[in-house]
């Protein structure tokens, strides 16, 4: 790691003034992603600012028909939340299933959105369940948060507070993990609200993305059969070492039908 | 230079440290706590597995000034005098390590699985909780014997 001034502020507010005054900062959170790719030098802040010293950062409650998670709360502790795994238990399951035991007892929500991985969990959940991201100047729909590989729309001195989601009335997450890592080759968060459907494919493509072409035909019955013959093209999707596009194709139909059935 | 001060096996220490040093290098370093082993240093093998209030995280990627003010044990903390941990004796009785490098990480990590998931906790709970912690002589046979071994003694 190259040097840097470490910082823990008490407030969120101490915090953004932080990232103000630095020259290059980046806030940590878990430590996870960032820590990790700083011993690789790919990353060199001049300042850390760590979120870990803000009272109340990591709540986790429910307000009328929403979901509240602190953007400082653990995957451990987002998985063994009892009020998550009443409200939404296939968030409770995605999180239960990121990285390892020692990596979910230190990882966290707000660090996971803000990285935005292709390959990250999170970012599915978000989007698959229409969650609002909320910071210290504005609320943004996860529909215009992702913006592309790695990107968000944070704006330099934007700190996550929490994100929130509205309480579908079913939802499931299937992913197939890497597994080395665990991250997801390919994973699909399927949920309905109303007559609201969501279908969120992460570690397909460049950025987590919906598959419209599934939420219509989820539209006249919510159930995997639904499903049978809707494809999706393989045009834009990753091809790697671990997967080609048409692989990561084919996985994303399996997915979504696993999904939707667990949901 | 930032001043971290913590508890580590039950002892307060405190030290001014360069805000690049990861836990496990203060652990190890500073402290000459050295059961703590640095596996892969990608957070993957586990080898630098500690708890950390309570908690088993990897400390080759946690830094030092997190743990302000935080209770952290390593393996030298597990035993009491010169009776080892119940964790550690299933471990030897069990034969659960062939090199041994991956011992403290894998202790540290079986007894966190104890911690949350009782006494009677079953063999492929076991082998899925060991996710985040690899043995390259793949002993993992012995290794899941002896934890089970050991949550068994833990309660008794």
């Amino acid at each position: 790691m190259y040097p840097f001034s470490y910082h823990r502020p008490t407030s969120v507010r101490k915090a953004a003034t932080m990232l103000e005054k630095a020259e290059d900062p980046k806030l940590l959170a878990g430590g996870h992603t960032l820590l990790p790719t700083m011993k690789q030098r790919l990353a060199a802040p001049s300042d850390l600012v760590d979120l870990s010293g803000v009272e109340g950062m990591d709540a986790i409650e429910v307000k009328g028909r929403t979901l509240h998670v602190g953007a400082m709360a653990r995957h451990a502790d987002v998985a063994a939340s009892e009020v998550v795994q009443e409200a939404i238990p296939a968030l409770a399951g995605l999180a239960g299933g990121i990285g390892d035991p020692h990596v979910r007892a230190r990882g966290t929500i707000g660090g996971s959105v803000a990285n935005n991985d292709p390959n990250a969990d999170y970012p599915a959940a978000c989007l698959g369940l229409g969650a609002t991201i909320v910071t210290n100047k504005r609320k943004i729909p996860a529909d215009d948060f992702f913006v592309g590989m790695f990107e968000t729309a944070l704006e330099d001195g934007e700190i996550i507070t929490k994100v929130t989601f509205p309480i579908p009335r079913k939802a499931g997450y299937a992913k197939f993990p890497n597994p080395a890592s665990r991250y997801a080759l390919v994973g699909v968060f399927a949920s309905k609200r109303g007559k609201e459907i969501r279908v969120a494919v992460t570690g397909a493509a460049p950025c987590v993305f919906r598959a419209s072409d599934m939420e219509e035909a989820l539209a006249a019955r919510f159930a995997p059969k639904s499903l049978e013959g809707v494809s999706i093209a393989d045009d834009d999707l990753n091809s790697d070492i671990h997967a080609s596009a048409a692989y990561r194709a084919h996985l994303v139909g399996v997915m979504a039908r696993r999904a939707v059935a667990a949901a | 230079m930032p001043t971290v001060s913590m508890t580590v096996n039950g002892q307060a220490v405190s030290a001014d440290v360069d805000a690049r040093t990861l836990l496990v290098e203060y652990v190890r370093e500073h402290l000459r706590l050295t059961g703590t082993h640095v596996g892969c240093d990608t957070s993957q093998c586990g080898a630098c597995v500690v708890h950390l209030n309570g908690r088993a995280v990897k400390s080759c990627t946690t830094l030092a000034a997190q743990c302000e003010g935080a209770e952290v044990t390593t393996i030298e903390g597990l035993a009491n005098g010169d009776d080892l941990h119940p964790m550690q004796e299933a471990f030897r009785e069990n034969h659960g390590l062939q090199c041994g490098f991956c011992t403290p990480g894998m202790i540290m990590a079986a007894v966190d699985i104890v911690n949350r998931h009782g006494n009677d906790v079953d063999e492929q709970t076991i082998r899925e909780e060991l996710e985040g912690n690899l043995c390259r002589c793949t002993g993992y046979h012995n290794i899941v014997k002896s934890i089970s071994a050991g949550a068994e003694s833990m309660g008794s």
